[in-house]
């Protein structure tokens, strides 16, 4: 930054004395603050002065040139656009399998598995802390047996339809039963592609649906690296998401930041682990968060696939351009939708996604209308695919590669995103880590603190949510929503009973013995979770066994 | 002589999703409140027990997950049974306009939806608590 000094010969500063400062006596500006949704405060103005000191073609360059801050490939959006993937999952197997024929219908390009948190948690709808949550915020998996329901009728060995599965600590036992599937439907594991999160750090950053401790859960992934090296080379093994962390209150930088951080810790673990960095990096695929703040969302975005690519280059000496390339999955926020009128949700969500396009997603999940209130209707699942494709086919955003660079104010957002970024990883590096700083607490107080912070600007009026704190209107009639009965948990218990009566269980109990005696030494856990998975061990049980090895993380709470 | 409400925040349930559980558990203490949070995945009883043992005036549950109705009934009826019926039951959450009658029926009266004002919980806090003697 140029000091005050520096800056009383500038374009800038005699347009502020001559121009800005008459305008300002007779008309002053609104109150203010002028700060980004994160905070950040904004100048009312940037010129090429701000952007001077930046190197295009070094710094920059054209799309498809390193370090792609205007995107991965040369045609952006005129080649392909980016995939439409919606998250949807309730019930019972059936009754996603449905929403998901309904989506394909719909136009949508890709399918994004929701799992009720009995599954994501690794425990079975039989145990105590499953009551009341069975196929409440996502579709219920309790063995193979629903895996085979899930995907009925769905070719997985079609490559025109990737599937995309968010969940992390039982990751590897959800993508062996869905390898099997795809066996049963004669796909072939080298050819098929698709994505699972796998990402444990962010959960104990933030979403907390952890089972293991860190170091542990790190094997886990480790191993899925090693084993899809291998065996499933076009399978996206992790999707190292900074969603969750910006869903529990960080700033657009923090968001940026520890995701970053976090995929380098992921590398890191991968080399210790005697892999080679070009062999799996170019399966590392990224997860963001688009929230309110325009501008500040794209700069987030062109900053992010220059820190990576800059990081895999000169941190890790990858060789392989697809290494350097982050490509990424964008979901609309969901915290910033109401409750209070509803229907302004689906302009908050069109202005979102169409940040996360200017900003070159690969990949878009759009919320619906009701999601502060429910799980989302069909009728309204479809108005958000509608969303993506009105901005793909009528705004003409994508007829031009990233149509804002060169602004000077999104080339300067872009250039803070980064310096703040390094700045952050440079903390996280003296702590020694990310899983370190982890168990440090710190990501995690970083997170409640801009959380707070927000809160109170919201409840002083600093910050306006329409609906919620101005504009209020009163005498709002419901909408309907999707309520979801006891039903499926009664379902699902009696098919576990079922399962348990018909199954061989003494090879059960030899798969899940061999799984401990592999978690107690160095082998690679996937094939032996394949082994308890072909003998329809259920989720709990495999979670289970790797519970007696390696114990359960409890975090100290953070306020 | 006025003492400190005592409020005990608990996350029930399998969710993780703790961000309104920590900002209203901070919000509560900034206004004067004792504040006891539990931390994650409590059941009903690890709740009640900890209300019991911290000598709590207010329960506080955030539940976001679709639970509430399998959750909610479960402490008021532990509640009764050790005698803590004067503890003020309060919940924020996802919780469907359906379900709202059925469990103020239950004796929760206070409710608390995305978009409401922290000072507006607070305020109810503060006005229905128990009173000490």
């Amino acid at each position: 930054m140029k000091s005050v000094a520096d800056r009383a010969d500038t374009k800038k500063a005699r347009w502020e004395r001559e121009v800005l400062e008459p305008t300002l006596k007779k008309s002053p500006e609104r109150k203010g603050p002028f700060t980004t949704i994160s905070g950040r405060p904004i100048e009312r103005l940037y010129t090429n002065e701000d952007v001077a000191g930046i190197d295009y073609d070094a710094e920059i360059a054209n799309p498809g040139e390193f370090p792609y801050v205007r995107g991965i490939h040369p045609t952006g959006y005129r080649g392909k656009l980016w995939t439409m993937r919606q998250f949807a999952g309730f019930g019972s197997p059936e009754e996603t399998n449905q929403r998901y024929k309904d989506l394909i219908a719909a136009g949508g390009t890709g399918l994004s598995v929701a799992f009720d948190l009995p599954t994501l948690m690794g425990r079975d709808p039989d145990h105590p802390l499953s009551l009341g949550e069975v196929g409440k915020c996502g579709v219920s998996i309790v063995s193979l047996k629903d895996m085979e329901r899930l995907f009925d009728g769905i070719p997985l060995d079609d490559p025109k339809i990737t599937t995309s599965m968010t969940i992390n600590s039982p990751a590897s036992m959800i993508f062996a039963m869905y390898l099997v599937v795809a066996e049963q439907h004669g796909a072939d594991w080298q050819k098929i592609s698709g994505t699972i999160q796998n990402d444990i750090l962010k959960e104990f950053i933030a979403q907390k649906e952890y089972i293991f401790p860190p170091r542990q859960s790190m094997r886990l992934i480790t191993d899925v690296f090693a084993f899809c090296a291998k065996e499933v080379p076009k399978w996206n093994t992790i999707s190292v998401s900074g969603y969750h962390i910006r869903e529990a209150g960080s700033t657009a930088l923090q968001e940026l930041a520890f995701t970053l951080r976090d995929g380098l810790e992921y590398v890191q673990y991968g080399v210790d682990a005697g892999l080679d960095v070009d062999d799996f990096v170019p399966r590392l695929s990224f997860f963001f968060n688009s929230h309110s703040d325009f501008f500040e969302e794209i700069a987030k975005y062109r900053a992010a696939r220059k820190l990576w690519a800059e990081a895999m280059k000169n941190r890790f000496g990858a060789k392989n351009p697809r290494s350097w390339q982050l490509r990424f999955h964008t979901q609309t926020a969901g915290v910033s939708l109401t409750a209070q009128q509803p229907y302004n949700n689906v302009v908050r969500t069109a202005l979102q996604a169409l940040a996360a396009v200017l900003g070159g997603t690969n990949s878009l999940h759009t919320n619906s209308l009701d999601e502060a209130l429910a799980l989302p209707t069909k009728e309204t699942a479809t108005i958000a695919l509608r969303t993506q494709q009105i901005i793909a086919h009528e705004s003409g955003v994508t007829n031009v590669v990233d149509p804002l660079g060169g602004s000077y104010f999104i080339e300067r957002l872009t250039r803070d995103m980064e310096e703040g970024t390094l700045a952050y990883w440079d903390t996280i590096d003296r702590m020694g880590g990310m899983v370190e700083a982890i168990e440090r607490g710190y990501p995690q107080k970083e997170v409640a603190e801009a959380s707070y912070q927000f809160q109170q600007a919201v409840e002083r009026g600093e910050k306006t949510i329409v609906g919620v704190n101005d504009f209020v209107q009163t005498g709002e009639k419901p909408i309907e929503i999707l309520y979801i009965d006891d039903s499926t948990a009664e379902l699902q218990l009696q098919r576990l009973e079922e399962l348990k009566r018909s199954r061989d269980n003494d090879q059960v109990r030899r798969t899940l013995d061999a799984l401990k005696a592999g978690a107690k030494g160095r082998d690679n856990t996937m094939p032996l979770l394949l082994d308890c998975v072909r003998a329809y061990a259920t989720v709990g049980e495999m979670c289970d066994a790797l519970r007696d090895v390696w114990g359960e993380y409890e975090e100290v709470p953070v306020i | 002589m006025s003492q400190k409400i005592r409020v005990v925040i608990a996350k029930p349930g399998l969710d993780g999703h703790d961000r309104g559980a920590k900002v209203i558990a901070r919000a509560l203490r900034d206004a004067g409140m004792e504040v006891i949070y539990t931390g994650l995945r409590q059941t009903p009883e690890m709740i009640v027990a900890a209300t019991l043992q911290e000598d709590a005036d207010v329960i506080g549950l955030s539940i976001l997950s679709g639970a509430h109705m399998h959750i909610c009934p479960r402490v008021m009826e532990l509640l009764k049974d050790k005698g803590l019926d004067d503890v003020q039951v309060v919940i924020g959450g996802i919780i469907p306009d359906v379900d709202i009658a059925k469990l103020n029926a239950m004796g929760i009266k206070g409710i608390f939806i995305p978009g409401t004002p922290m000072q507006h919980i607070i305020d109810y806090i503060t006005a229905n608590a128990r009173v000490r003697v």
